[in-house]
């Protein structure tokens, strides 16, 4: 079963430095990676960065920044391989940016044949 | 509610705890159990009903689950099967009732159904509808709440659960704290179910009590932990009072009346064994504050040798743990009993607003009104507990009541 980790964080809110960020990430992913859960994963470019894009009327309005105006952001994901809700929500646990943001987790769908 | 429909709910916690364990499916297991149900209210009335019944929808149950997984024609779905056929050869409807035991089953499908992803109030409901087998309007009643807002609640969790992949076992050890206080919180809500028996004629639902304790004892064994000493503790408090609650006389007895050489000394000292045990771990809990609350009442000779300020210490304290109106109201009434008539009887106005609804509010009001001689306000609120009470044992109660009071 496949879920989603969408990890959400006020950006420059992390409880260290950056540097040891990346370290604790690092841990993260060898950990993740050793158990066979992670099937990928990556960290998003400054909200700063986000452009929208809806299609109306055939049109493509661009709108400059994310869906949702928020103070935690969508900083990075990780797509795991877990047997259950409880494993997933072991894994996010230990996600780095659970300690100060959230971590959504959410089932991948399966559509059936 | 007839016989047959008091058979099938009985049987239907142990039933569909186990018809969920190797379906996976909540609804997939309730569906076969209501066939089982139905084939059983053809069935029986013609040919008899079997020795053991529960068995018998057990086994009736399970071949309707096999016949509703091979429909789905799903690759997953033999692994299930092959479990459930196996699983036939080890139970028949002559099985004796003491070796009809699923109580695992039935843990695993508590933590499901408690588990924090779901909110509190469907955990609740889905723990009374599949473990308990209350229906809808029972649970909309326990609950306050319209039986749409029930039934819709019910779906949705159930929904979540199967989309959401929550598992259908015991937490392991490092989630299990977390897990808990939902898990108890549900047990209590049904053993307190087992005491506004509305719908039938006895004022005490033993099964329910029953089975709300024996989910205490299987937890106490499973998890040592203060709570779930305190909860066990709690519930065994209060049931061992159970003979002295009624007589054939008087259908319902309040605690100040009550013949205390029935209460089941056993009980007592069981409750008193687990809250030992509870504060030897020396974290305050909710529970545990009101096992002592109920142990000092288990303990007093009489109404008037009860430790009143010990008990409204303990009220103090529970109201610091988790303030609530309803806390505030049985502090008054510990003051009252303890002599501070006047303080109590401000203190219970003071709370009628959040407690208009509430029937045991204006029960507990009318009664200090009468000691304080303000007949015609206690006759108002004896009234509006009469039309606030859904339970004919309690509203006779108090219908004598009022009547004492007019005389």
């Amino acid at each position: 079963m496949q879920f989603l980790a969408l990890i959400y964080a006020g950006e420059n809110q992390d409880d260290v430095d950056l540097e040891t960020l990346i370290a604790q990430y690092q841990v993260f992913d060898g950990q993740a990676g050793e158990a066979g859960v992670l099937l990928g994963g990556n960290a998003l470019e400054a909200v700063s960065t986000a452009t929208s894009v809806r299609v109306r009327s055939g049109i493509s309005e661009l709108t400059d920044g994310p869906f949702a105006e928020t103070k935690e952001q969508l900083g990075g994901y990780y797509l795991l391989e877990c047997k259950d809700l409880d494993e997933a929500l072991g894994w996010a646990a230990k996600i780095p940016s659970a300690r100060y943001g959230t971590i959504e987790v959410r089932p991948v769908m399966v559509f059936d044949q | 509610m007839d016989s047959l429909a008091r058979i099938f709910r009985a049987a239907s916690g142990q039933v569909l705890a186990s018809l969920v364990y190797f379906s996976r499916d909540i609804q997939l297991a309730e569906d076969a159990l209501q066939d089982a149900c139905e084939q059983a209210s053809k069935k029986w009335p013609k040919q008899g009903v079997p020795e053991n019944t529960a068995a018998w929808l057990h086994l009736v149950a399970k071949r309707k689950l096999i016949d509703k997984l091979r429909q789905q024609h799903s690759q997953q779905n033999q692994h299930k099967l092959q479990l459930i056929e196996d699983s036939l050869y080890t139970l028949s409807d002559t099985t004796a009732e003491t070796d009809y035991e699923v109580p695992d089953e039935r843990l695993r499908l508590i933590f499901t159904c408690c588990h924090p992803a779901l909110n509190e109030a469907a955990q609740v409901a889905l723990t009374l509808r599949t473990l308990c087998g209350l229906d809808v309007r029972e649970i909309a009643r326990a609950y306050l709440s319209s039986e749409a807002a029930i039934g819709q609640r019910i779906t949705r969790a159930k929904k979540k659960i199967k989309d959401a992949v929550i598992s259908y076992e015991i937490p392991h050890a490092e989630h299990l704290n977390s897990r808990l206080p939902s898990v108890l919180k549900v047990i209590y809500l049904i053993y307190n179910e087992s005491y506004s028996a509305y719908e039938g004629q006895s004022l005490t639902r033993h099964d329910l009590a029953n089975e709300a304790i024996r989910l205490s004892l299987l937890m106490v064994k499973l998890i040592p932990n203060p709570e779930v000493f305190g909860l066990a503790a709690l519930m065994l408090f209060h049931d061992s009072r159970r003979l002295s609650r009624s007589s054939v006389i008087e259908p319902y007895i309040p605690l100040e009346l009550q013949n205390r050489t029935l209460w089941d000394q056993a009980k007592i000292q069981q409750a008193d064994h687990f809250i030992h045990q509870a504060l030897e771990y020396k974290q305050r809990g909710l529970y545990q504050v009101q096992a002592a609350i109920s142990a000092l009442h288990s303990k007093a000779k009489s109404w008037d040798a009860t430790d009143w300020v010990q008990i409204q210490l303990l009220y103090m304290s529970l109201l610091q743990l988790h303030p609530s109106t309803v806390v505030a109201l049985n502090l008054a009434i510990a003051k009252a009993n303890g002599g501070q008539l006047k303080q109590a009887y401000a203190d219970v106005l003071a709370l009628s607003d959040e407690l208009n609804q509430y029937q045991p509010y204006h029960a507990a009001r009318g009664e200090l009104e009468s000691r304080l001689n303000l007949y015609e306000q206690a006759i108002e609120s004896i009234r509006r507990a009469i039309s606030l009470s859904s339970n004919s044992i309690e509203r006779d109660f108090l219908i004598k009541k009022r009547e004492q009071l007019i005389k």
